[in-house]
């Protein structure tokens, strides 16, 4: 018997994403959301999107899941232009998408079942080989309700590598998680990143969380969204935590905070409406850190 | 999965109690609490109330009414003065022609009902062609489509079966209906996302997450059946539990109402908590969930 092996794990892909542009609503009530995005999710990196809450970042990864059609502008994956979802774009959603009503075997073997990528037991001894991966091999049958909030992203996380996808798409996934819970997975998840080294995007709108877990830093403004500045981070992989208080690791978030202070600025100029809550958001995502405007003296930038 | 079992037997033995040890222990922990003493009493003060207003005090009003006391002598006697007891064959014919008619009713309106209203809450298309229809037929009260129902079939038992399903359909259809809507997009987006094809996303999303509706539809379609049918029977019934309390009034058998409603009102509670039961069997998920 011939059986297709799939290896599970994290596929690397490119994805280009060149001018897009979407709005919503038509005529007065029209909105526009993204403007003019470009940028490429290189093959086997992990790019992370990072904007301040409510400026599209969801909308934008819709885009590329090919759940909505960009109104302008063209989203490739490996050269082929992307039309609507499939199994080589998964994405692990904000809030937590595993069926309710299956447990937790049943819910990370369904991507094969459905697809009927190769027998049913190789599909069960790769769903078992992944769950002991994520440590939820004694919670196969339990269902997401009896589940602990890590212990259900991390299920979902193996659901989506299960189909190995040419890239993932992490949207905020561990939004909502205690503190704990969320350093842990931030672990857990650039351990994993750094296994497999699939293309990787990942969306958030923390800044210590996005320059701990990227290689590269995709900086967006404020609605509508354009894609601000791209800044590589030269921190090395393995990560661990201590990174956090290293020299490169500050350098590189006194230069996003910089760029986002200064957009705000711009809104503030502008007379946005907006404008404060720009700035609110801004501030939640500096936190700990002083203000930009007083450390960006001396800076070469 | 084996060798952790194997690794610590102990907990393997934790894992599985039998479902018998643990109704066991659940009916324990119930008769424990106050809950079924309470309800006791609630009943027993209702019926308290009632010899007091009827038989006790003959209340105005309330004196012509039977009581308790007269209508339960007459339920249990072996000779009963109105002739439909515990001990007469009549009571159980009553009984069985208004339950057969009600599962015939009933089963036919989930047969036709659950698939509607999943297809309904499926396709958009057809929705649009129907909802307006459902919502249009579905307010008209059972009682107005006596005449068209007598008219439409043959003998009295196809009527009354009709107008039993009539009851029952619409709150099915509509209870699916909203089940499907309840889903939420992000499964349908995750269904997509993992390759699913339209027959997966159906058996897979629509159907499993629309049951918990389904089944409160299926608890107030049966209620909707009783209703519908002691209507019908009342007009057009020849045996039965709503014929019997009508011919009761003609006749003058008063205590005999009182077994008859009793009778329908234990039997509707029982087909309720019957379509929990089977609920419950279909949605571990839903049961786990709540006592997690």
């Amino acid at each position: 018997m011939s059986q297709v092996k799939i290896a599970a794990g994290m596929g690397a892909g490119e994805m280009v994403v060149s001018k897009v542009r979407k709005g919503f609503g038509v005529g007065p009530l029209r909105k526009e959301v993204l403007c003019d995005c470009s940028f490429t999710l290189e093959r086997g990196r992990l790019t992370v999107l990072v904007g301040p809450s409510g400026c599209g970042k969801t909308t934008l990864v819709n885009a590329l899941a090919g759940y909505e059609t960009p109104d302008q502008g063209t989203v490739t994956i490996d050269g082929k232009p992307v039309h609507g979802p499939g199994p080589d774009r998964l994405v692990v959603f904000q809030e937590t998408a595993l069926f309710p009503w299956m447990t937790t075997f049943e819910n990370v073997s369904y991507g094969p079942r459905v697809q009927r990528a190769t027998s049913d037991d190789e599909i069960s001894r790769q769903t078992m080989k992944l769950l002991e991966v994520v440590g939820l091999e004694d919670f196969k049958d339990k269902y997401p309700a009896q589940l602990s909030g890590g212990m259900q992203r991390r299920a979902e996380l193996v659901r989506a590598m299960i189909n190995q996808p040419k890239v993932m798409f992490m949207d905020e996934p561990f939004r909502g998680l205690d503190a704990m819970t969320r350093s842990l997975m931030q672990e857990y998840y650039v351990r994993l990143f750094e296994e497999h080294r699939g293309t990787n995007l990942f969306v958030t709108s923390e800044l210590e969380e996005a320059i701990f877990l990227a290689d590269r830093l995709v900086l967006l403004t404020n609605r509508p969204a354009r894609v601000k500045r791209i800044i590589e981070v030269c921190l090395e992989r393995p990560r661990q935590f201590h990174m956090l208080t290293s020299r490169a690791y500050l350098d590189c978030k006194r230069e996003a905070l910089e760029l986002l202070h200064e957009e705000a600025m711009k809104s503030f100029a502008a007379g946005a409406v907006n404008a404060a809550d720009f700035l609110e958001a801004c501030s939640k995502m500096g936190q700990d850190q002083a203000q930009p405007r007083t450390t960006s003296c001396g800076q070469d930038r | 999965m084996t060798t952790n079992v194997d690794a610590l037997p102990q907990a393997a033995e934790a894992k599985a109690p039998n479902s018998w040890t643990i109704a066991l222990f659940n009916l324990r922990l119930w008769l424990k609490s106050s809950t079924p003493y309470l309800n006791l009493l609630g009943l027993a003060g209702f019926v308290l109330l009632w010899y007091l207003l009827t038989e006790y005090f003959k209340v105005p009003y309330f004196e012509k009414l039977p009581g308790p006391v007269a209508s339960f002598r007459e339920w249990v006697s072996e000779d009963p003065a109105y002739g439909i007891s515990l001990y007469t064959p009549d009571y159980y014919q009553h009984i069985g022609t208004s339950v057969m008619r009600v599962l015939k009713a009933f089963v036919l309106a989930t047969l036709l009902g659950v698939p509607l209203g999943l297809f309904m809450g499926w396709k958009k298309i057809f929705r649009d062609y129907t909802f307006p229809l459902l919502e249009t037929l579905r307010p008209i009260p059972m009682l107005a489509w006596v005449p068209l129902s007598i008219l439409m079939w043959p003998g009295r038992e196809a009527s009354i079966v009709f107008l039993t399903f009539l009851g029952s359909f619409f709150a099915t259809v509509l209870n699916t209906l909203l089940g499907v809507e309840s889903i939420d997009e992000v499964y349908f987006r995750a269904a997509h996302s993992l390759g699913a094809k339209p027959r997966h996303v159906f058996f897979k999303i629509i159907l499993p997450g629309s049951l918990p509706f389904v089944f409160t539809g299926l608890q107030i379609s049966m209620g909707f059946a009783w209703f519908s049918l002691v209507a019908g029977e009342m007009l057009a019934g020849e045996y039965g539990l709503g014929y019997l309390i009508w011919n009761s009034f003609i006749l003058v058998q008063y205590p005999v109402i009182i077994i008859a409603m009793v009778t329908l009102g234990v039997i509707g509670w029982l087909s309720s908590a019957l379509i929990r039961l089977v609920g419950d069997r279909l949605m571990q998920w839903k049961v786990r969930e709540a006592c997690r």
